[in-house]
């Protein structure tokens, strides 16, 4: 009468099956399908979307990542430097700065830098250079944190047989250690720049021409159009998705390569 | 297994070192240590790890600073605070135990990264430069692998062909063969048995007594941060007259019959 340990585990997966199943077919009868296609999935609004959210929309958000990332980059690695420095101010300096930028949202970052230091300082940025310097700041902060762990990971000997050819120090960095550190954080590198793909939603803070919208902003506009429903919004989330899963992929690849090329 | 290529070394380097201490925090592991190594000798360094072998070695190029005591290397004198560290260590080859080959560059950028970059040699002369040394070291045909590659041994020989590339007028060898498979030992130490020939002033810390014996002009018997004993290898090892030495010896020599003795 009693059940092996193996008929036990047949026995329980056809029922966790099973459920899956029941789950989906109740799903698909119950759901009002007429009404949901037309709330998230009409034709007619998913082509009114075309071509705007490529050439406009998906291009300014691939534009304010790629700016803020740049800045996220070159930022979060003279921060990581500076917290590595054995001169103390330096190190002190960006703690702070990681510490402040890290804790507050990215949001109230915006707003600073969108109104807050325009009317502070009587100067105005463009859109493009608000969303670098706001969003790149705040990338600063999480980058600089990951970029010292990936210093910290390249072994001591690399230095020292960099130094032993006579390499001066800034040089052995430049050369041999930085390059070394980018290689170990690729992966969390790329999940950096997926969140910042989606942050750069925070733009519309800003007040936007329509030449700047970028997919957020683009769907939330759509909406409004009539008979359009939640379509538009459905649109932007895909054309998120057509950036975010191939960096995705990519940081998994990069994974495995450093996996292999582990000793 | 290279005989072809020995080429007379024609700059060569002596180092002289006086009354040499270092500590570490209130462990004292250099207590005055006094060495010469004339121009075109090999002397190896033998002793119990923990001696201050290794630390030894790693002061004469400054990857340790020294507390007290003079080093001469070539025409510097390294533990002047106004030396030119970087000038001082183009002249001063190192092949360290774990080997520290740069993984992000293939075999023949390893041997012309420093060439560029700090003798500023073209890109083609330093290739040139490298290649030869490569086929020094019997691995010409590996020149496009990456080190993750190669075996340990390999590695190692690649290390070397490194550290010549720089064309230096003495090497410094820190346990080159300890961290090697037992079937890849004999390729490294055949390379440096050349490199002996060849007329290069070597300084080598090593475990190899067939090694010391038989390459060595003098052999350093070092323990407990000072020098106990030193002369012509076939009398340090093959005819101690310290105790401690004749004891490190029948250690090293038969291991299996100091666990009779031990107890």
């Amino acid at each position: 009468m009693a059940m092996t340990v193996r008929q036990r585990t047949r026995v329980s997966r056809t029922i966790q099956y099973g459920l899956l199943v029941v789950v989906v077919i109740l799903a698909a009868l119950l759901a009002d399908w007429p009404k949901i296609s037309k709330a998230f999935f009409n034709l007619d609004a998913v082509a009114s979307q075309f071509p705007g959210i490529i050439v406009i929309a998906l291009k300014n958000t691939l534009i304010y990542t790629v700016l803020s990332f740049l800045v996220g980059v070159s930022g979060g690695l003279l921060l990581a430097l500076m917290k590595l420095s054995p001169v103390g101010p330096y190190r002190w300096l960006a703690t702070i700065y990681i510490e402040f930028f890290r804790g507050v949202p990215a949001l109230l970052v915006f707003v600073a830098f969108g109104f807050g230091i325009p009317t502070a300082f009587g100067i105005r940025f463009n859109v493009f250079v608000t969303v670098m310097l706001a969003l790149g700041m705040v990338a600063a902060a999480y980058i600089a944190e990951t970029l010292r762990a990936g210093l910290q990971a390249v072994p001591k000997g690399q230095m020292e047989a960099a130094r032993s050819l006579g390499m001066p120090h800034w040089r052995a960095m430049v050369t041999i250690v930085i390059p070394q550190a980018f290689r170990i954080v690729l992966p969390p590198l790329t999940n950096e720049i997926i969140l910042l793909t989606k942050d750069s939603s925070l733009v519309y803070l800003l007040g936007l021409a329509a030449s700047q919208y970028e997919l957020t902003k683009f769907g939330r506009d759509g909406i409004t159009q009539p008979n359009a429903g939640l379509t538009p919004l459905v649109v932007a989330g895909a054309c998120y998705l057509v950036i975010t899963i191939p960096l995705g992929i990519l940081a998994r690849r990069f994974e495995s390569r450093s996996a292999r090329t582990k000793r | 297994m290279t005989n072809s290529s020995i080429t007379p070394t024609v700059h060569a380097a002596g180092v002289s070192i006086q009354g040499l201490r270092k500590s570490y925090g209130s462990n004292e592991v250099l207590k005055g240590i006094d060495l010469v190594v004339k121009p075109g000798e090999v002397v190896c360094l033998i002793g119990p790890s923990g001696s201050g072998k290794s630390t030894l070695l790693r002061c004469v190029n400054l990857l340790e600073q020294p507390n007290a005591g003079t080093i001469h290397v070539g025409g510097f004198e390294s533990t002047d605070p106004d030396v030119d560290i970087d000038l001082m260590r183009r002249k001063v080859g190192m092949v360290f135990q774990q080997f520290n080959l740069f993984p992000h560059l293939d075999v023949l950028r390893n041997c012309t990264v420093a060439q560029t970059k700090v003798l500023k040699r073209s890109q083609p002369e330093a290739d040139a430069v490298a290649q030869r040394n490569l086929e020094r070291v019997g691995l010409g045909h590996l020149s496009d692998r990456f080190p993750d590659q190669l075996s340990g041994g390999q590695q190692q020989r690649v290390a070397i062909a490194r550290a010549l590339s720089m064309d230096p007028e003495l090497m410094l060898f820190d346990e080159p063969t300890s961290a090697l498979d037992p079937e890849t030992v004999g390729d490294v130490l055949a390379v440096m048995r050349n490199l002996a020939k060849a007329g290069m002033t070597m300084l080598v810390v090593t475990h190899e007594m067939g090694f010391a014996r038989e390459v060595a002009d003098r052999v350093v018997f070092m323990d407990g941060g000072v020098v106990v004993e030193e002369g012509p290898a076939a009398k340090v090892v093959g005819a101690p007259q310290e105790a401690r030495t004749q004891e490190f010896l029948r250690r090293v020599l038969d291991p299996t019959h100091i666990d009779i003795v031990e107890d």
